[in-house]
């Protein structure tokens, strides 16, 4: 078995005649935390967009477990266990916190076309539900209206739902942008904890997280890989600093 | 008070309108049974999966015509009632998953343009066949004998076979909106990209979605064509699909009552304001901007969101913890 999870060859995206993507060759270890870094506009999201087909790659391959699914829809995606964590807090916000949760977990069921069965069928799944609800520290707000939950608390309901998949590879997409200094340390403990047996490729500003939490750092440029190690390799690489981290950032 | 008694209350209300002589006139009762199943068949894809059709009188319509014009032929026979009424619905289902497949594609405005569309060559189809009636409609359509058992042309056992019928149509919807297909609805009309990332393809459910939508209009078409012995190009027509809308609005979109409340409001005005003729329209006008603009989640909406708000306040806030607690990492 090989040891890379996640692989783009050549990968590239245009828009019109911007290349935000250029020949990207990015390898991910499987059971690492891998970090997507770079200043606004080096095309990191871009990048996840292409991993999680909502834009359709210009040229290039992906692999993932050696498969190719570069022309795969992105359902079919989330099915091969290549789980994304939106950008922005991408929760169900009229149903209940637990209802969120079960969402994710129904697809085991394979009952989800059909209706005309009781919606008692589903109440199997409410003690994982609860038990996931429990690991993130959201139990006793499991019957409240996910739309209701604070900006921090919906984060995290959102990693809940994620986890609820088990996913073997997660994307996270700036998971503690917007949060307060001690949300943004839970959720660094969470990150630690759920990456045990999983590969974990994230885009993050807060380098703070990254130094903690990444094994190795990618730094894009204008779609390119500038560099690429762990940080403190990559933070005293003297590109990188010129580019990205500037003066101040040891 | 569950759903579930509340319906309970209103079908045994409905029971006792045939045996209270001059209480209310049971073919207006039948009438807003049928409008409200339709209104309920509406909201199933308005209310519950997010998305704006145009064409439901296309499906209404079709249902209508088509048992209609088997009822004519073959209503005769001791099963004519059940076959045509099960046509009637295959083919407003058939044209929904026709309409629905070519409009799944698109999304918003664009999707609600494609319904309209679609439903206005249906429209045209009914007036340039022959089998349609045309301009006339199908008229004098017998109501035939259930299973050659009850004769049907008397208005009491019409009322209790279409009570029954309305019954079985509204708490076929309330299964699918609490089934576990309805629980990915839901997500899907919350959060589409969410849904599609946690694997869930969101077109095909939105393709069922409004399958089911458009065979439960054309259950609410067949039924109206019984009832009333008749079809116009009215019932096919952009007109109808846009009261659905009015009376899904005035109502409540997405609660399982308010599209019935929409539709007893609405025939109702129109039955007893019959008299004022076409002002009948300014006044449903005027209410319906009343509507959006001071309660805009309708009638059974506002009176929900009020019981819910008074609950809330009623129930201790839930307190929000400074640093909800996470297992360590180990």
């Amino acid at each position: 078995m090989p040891d890379t999870a996640l692989e783009t060859r050549g990968l590239t995206k245009a828009f019109g005649g911007f290349r935000a993507v250029r020949g990207l060759d990015l390898k991910v270890r499987r059971h690492a935390i891998h970090a997507l870094i770079g200043p606004n506009g080096a095309g990191k999201t871009t990048v996840f967009n292409l991993l999680t087909k909502v834009h359709v790659p210009t040229e290039g391959q992906i692999l993932y477990e050696g498969a190719d699914i570069t022309r795969e829809a992105s359902a079919a995606i989330a099915r091969r266990g290549l789980v994304r964590s939106f950008q922005i807090s991408a929760i169900f916000p009229n149903l209940s916190v637990r209802d969120n949760v079960r969402v994710a977990l129904q697809r085991r069921l394979g009952t989800q076309f059909q209706f005309w069965r009781s919606g008692r069928t589903l109440t199997v799944l409410d003690e994982e539900a609860m038990r996931l609800l429990a690991e993130v520290g959201l139990a006793e707000a499991a019957d409240a209206r996910a739309a209701d939950l604070s900006y921090g608390r919906k984060r995290t309901l959102e990693i809940a739902t994620t986890l609820a998949l088990d996913p073997p590879f997660l994307l996270l997409d700036e998971p503690t942008q917007g949060m307060a200094i001690e949300d943004v340390d839970r959720i660094k403990r969470l990150i630690r904890r759920i990456a045990r047996g999983r590969t974990i490729l994230m885009v993050e500003h807060n380098m703070s997280v990254v130094a903690d939490l990444c094994d190795t750092i990618t730094v894009l440029q204008r779609g390119e890989i500038l560099a690429e190690g762990p940080y403190a390799a990559v933070s005293t690489d003297p590109a990188v600093r010129a580019a990205y981290l500037g003066g101040g950032h040891a | 008070m569950s759903n579930k008694t509340l319906f309970a209350a209103l079908v045994a209300l409905l029971v006792l309108v045939p045996l209270v002589p001059g209480l209310i006139y049971p073919i207006f009762v039948m009438k807003v049974m049928a409008y409200g199943l339709f209104a309920c068949a509406f909201n199933l894809l308005l209310g519950f999966t997010g998305l704006v059709s145009f064409a439901h009188a296309a499906f209404l319509g079709t249902a209508g015509y088509v048992t209609g014009a088997l009822m004519i032929r073959f209503g005769a026979h001791p099963l004519g009632v059940p076959a045509a009424f099960a046509a009637g619905v295959a083919a407003a289902a058939l044209v929904g998953f026709a309409i629905g497949g070519l409009a799944i594609r698109r999304r918003g405005i664009y999707f609600a343009m494609i319904t309209l569309a679609l439903s206005q060559i249906v429209y045209f189809l009914a007036v340039q066949f022959r089998w349609t009636g045309g301009e006339d409609g199908l008229q004098g359509i017998p109501r035939g004998t259930l299973l050659g058992l009850v004769d049907l042309s008397s208005d009491t056992a019409m009322y209790y076979v279409a009570l029954a019928l309305f019954a079985a149509g509204f708490l076929f919807i309330d299964r699918v909106v609490h089934s576990p297909f309805g629980q990915i609805l839901q997500a899907v009309r919350d959060n589409e990209a969410r849904a599609v990332s946690l694997g869930y393809d969101a077109a095909r459910f939105q393709l069922l979605a409004f399958v089911l939508s458009a065979a439960l209009a054309g259950y609410a078409g067949a039924l109206k064509a019984l009832v009333f012995g008749l079809v116009s190009l009215n019932d096919v027509s952009l007109h109808t699909s846009t009261e659905v809308v009015l009376m899904t609005l005035l109502g409540g979109v997405g609660t399982l009552f308010g599209p019935l409340v929409g539709a007893a409001l609405v025939v109702g005005l129109q039955n007893y304001l019959a008299t004022i003729g076409d002002l009948v329209t300014v006044v449903i006008g005027l209410i319906f901007i009343l509507c959006v603009s001071f309660f805009r989640r309708g009638v059974v909406g506002e009176w929900l969101h009020w019981r819910h708000r008074r609950a809330a306040r009623a129930a201790r806030p839930l307190p929000e913890p400074e640093h909800p607690p996470v297992a360590e990492a180990a």
